[in-house]
């Protein structure tokens, strides 16, 4: 599905991404891991063209991803959540799942959407910016998939949100994955929470992945040994 | 300073000016319209959006010229004719410099404002290269002159009519289409947030130039209206650039609603205190009340309350 391979991403002349590489397969979920400032957002950043990537390939089912702009990612079947959810505060809940439609021939925000999460049909003709930080995410999480990905990229989408909540995120993802046949790449420093949603955890330190293995053989001990300052 | 007049003269005269400041109050609505897209959402601070309403106003009076030379007989209707040719030609040369100049600044708002200065110094030696030094004027159509009377002393000129019954379209149609058009929600996104407007599939680029380019057409069909009230001349756009900027300001960026009600109190109370006191007085004492204003609400008359 999604091959990265001897991805480089620096910001001027420091390095972040070392020659990063990752194979997500189909309905696969990859949660990536590691601590403040390894380069899991930048990683996601670049992969959705938000920051220029330095060398290397990213291939979207064979497609060539490297060099192409965000927009031009999306529209071959990437969708992005950001970490800290980015909203259109302004705009009301519909206008932001509308956003999402733009690589679409679509101009109606599809019901299933809706019924994903029935939270933001109630409160469609809010602004954005008046949501919960768990509404919001349900927003960014809807929007992304109103592009109709089959990748979706979530930056650390527990960050300020509470736990059940949490738990419950992890379930409408796994959902999500098994009705709509994509495959996940999320980053995330709660143990747990990858724990719940992960087929495969894989760990990022200085820019390269050092551990990686399928969940049901992950040594609990040993990933948070990884996570602990 | 009231006290040599009627109470029936000031009445009229209060009418009177009043509706002469609606007049100001259309072309100032149009071109802070055209700013509000510019300056309050995209943040680019124009400098040459005075300019670019002289060349919608150039545009217009050559269309009558050409109206006049080659057909005669249509001259009734040039003035429609020349808000679309206006708006076309302002609009086209918006994109060009948003695609040559403005999208290399985004990131550096700041320096927009000495980058569209330095290019408002170049259209305005343009403007007097081609057509000279001297004010133009144009020819009204005979339907478009004269003026109702409403009463003995209040008369309603008919131009300032149509002046402000195409701002009234205009404005709406400028709201309806940010508010409810496709490309309309894109480009709120887009002045939003950037990169992410194009991490949900947004072409921004496009977006952006898009948007620029409308901003300068709507300042095109204010530079046409401009020339029912006004004579044109290369540095014409320069009296009204202030102005035009303290409506945006005063209203609160990224507020239609705002943008209208700052330029009506500031059309009016410059209109109506003109009459009594000169001038620049008045101009001074719209511009203190403006400040003192704004001191107490530094976000502008109306704003948006969300999280951000």
């Amino acid at each position: 599905m999604l091959e990265i391979q001897d991805l480089h991403v620096a910001y001027g002349e420091s390095e972040v991404i070392k020659g990063l590489n990752l194979s997500l397969k189909k309905n696969e979920i990859i949660a990536v891991m590691g601590r403040n400032g390894m380069g899991k957002t930048t990683l996601m950043k670049s992969l959705i063209g938000m920051i220029p990537s330095k060398s290397g390939s990213v291939k979207l089912e064979e497609k060539e991803l490297f060099g192409m702009q965000s927009h031009e990612r999306v529209k071959a079947g990437l969708g992005y959540v950001p970490q800290g959810r980015m909203i259109f505060s302004t705009m009301t809940v519909q206008e932001n799942i509308e956003t999402g439609l733009t690589s679409t021939k679509e101009t109606e925000v599809p019901e299933d959407l809706y019924n994903l999460f029935p939270v933001l049909r109630e409160m469609r003709k809010r602004r954005g910016g008046n949501l919960s930080g768990g509404q919001q995410q349900q927003l960014a999480i809807a929007r992304a998939l109103a592009s109709n990905p089959d990748v979706l990229l979530l930056d650390e989408p527990t960050e300020g949100i509470q736990p059940s909540i949490i738990k419950e995120m992890a379930h409408t993802l796994k959902e999500i994955r098994d009705s709509r046949g994509l495959s996940i790449i999320v980053s995330e420093q709660v143990l747990s929470f990858a724990l719940d949603v992960a087929d495969r955890i894989i760990v990022i330190e200085k820019g390269k992945i050092i551990h990686d293995q399928p969940r049901n053989e992950v040594d609990e001990e040993k990933v948070s040994s990884f996570l602990s300052v | 300073m009231f006290a040599d007049y009627t109470w029936a003269e000031l009445g009229s005269i209060f009418a009177m000016q009043g509706f002469s400041g609606l007049i100001l109050f259309s072309v100032l609505l149009l071109m802070a319209l055209g700013l509000a897209i510019i300056f309050g959402q995209m943040g680019v601070i124009n400098m040459a959006h005075g300019e670019f309403m002289i060349l919608g106003a150039y545009i217009t009076y050559l269309t009558s010229n050409l109206f006049s030379t080659y057909i005669p007989e249509l001259f009734g209707a040039y003035f429609f004719i020349a808000i679309i040719f206006a708006f076309i030609g302002t609009f086209l040369l918006g994109a060009l410099v948003e695609w040559s100049l403005i999208r290399h600044l985004y990131k550096r708002p700041l320096d927009t404002l000495l980058a569209t200065w330095g290019l408002s110094l170049i259209l305005q030696q343009l403007y007097r290269t081609v057509f000279g030094p001297r004010e133009v004027g144009v020819t009204l159509p005979d339907w478009m002159m004269g003026s109702f009377q409403v009463s003995e002393m209040i008369e309603v000129p008919v131009n300032g009519m149509i002046v402000m019954v195409i701002t009234l379209f205009i404005t709406v149609g400028v709201f309806l289409f940010l508010q409810k058009s496709r490309k309309g929600k894109q480009s709120r996104a887009v002045v939003q947030n950037r990169a992410m407007a194009g991490a949900v599939g947004i072409d921004t680029a496009r977006v952006d130039r898009f948007t620029f380019a409308l901003g300068c057409g709507i300042a095109g069909i204010a530079g046409a209206t401009f020339t029912m009230i006004g004579s044109t001349g290369p540095t014409s756009g320069q009296l009204y650039i202030v102005d035009t900027f303290l409506v945006v300001v005063f209203g609160g960026a990224a507020s239609l609603l705002g943008t209208i009600a700052s330029a009506f109190s500031i059309s009016q109370a410059q209109s109506i205190m003109e009459f009594f006191l000169s001038g620049s007085m008045a101009k001074v004492l719209t511009l203190l009340t403006v400040i003192v204003i704004l001191m107490l609400r530094p976000q502008g008359l109306f704003s948006l309350k969300v999280r951000r």
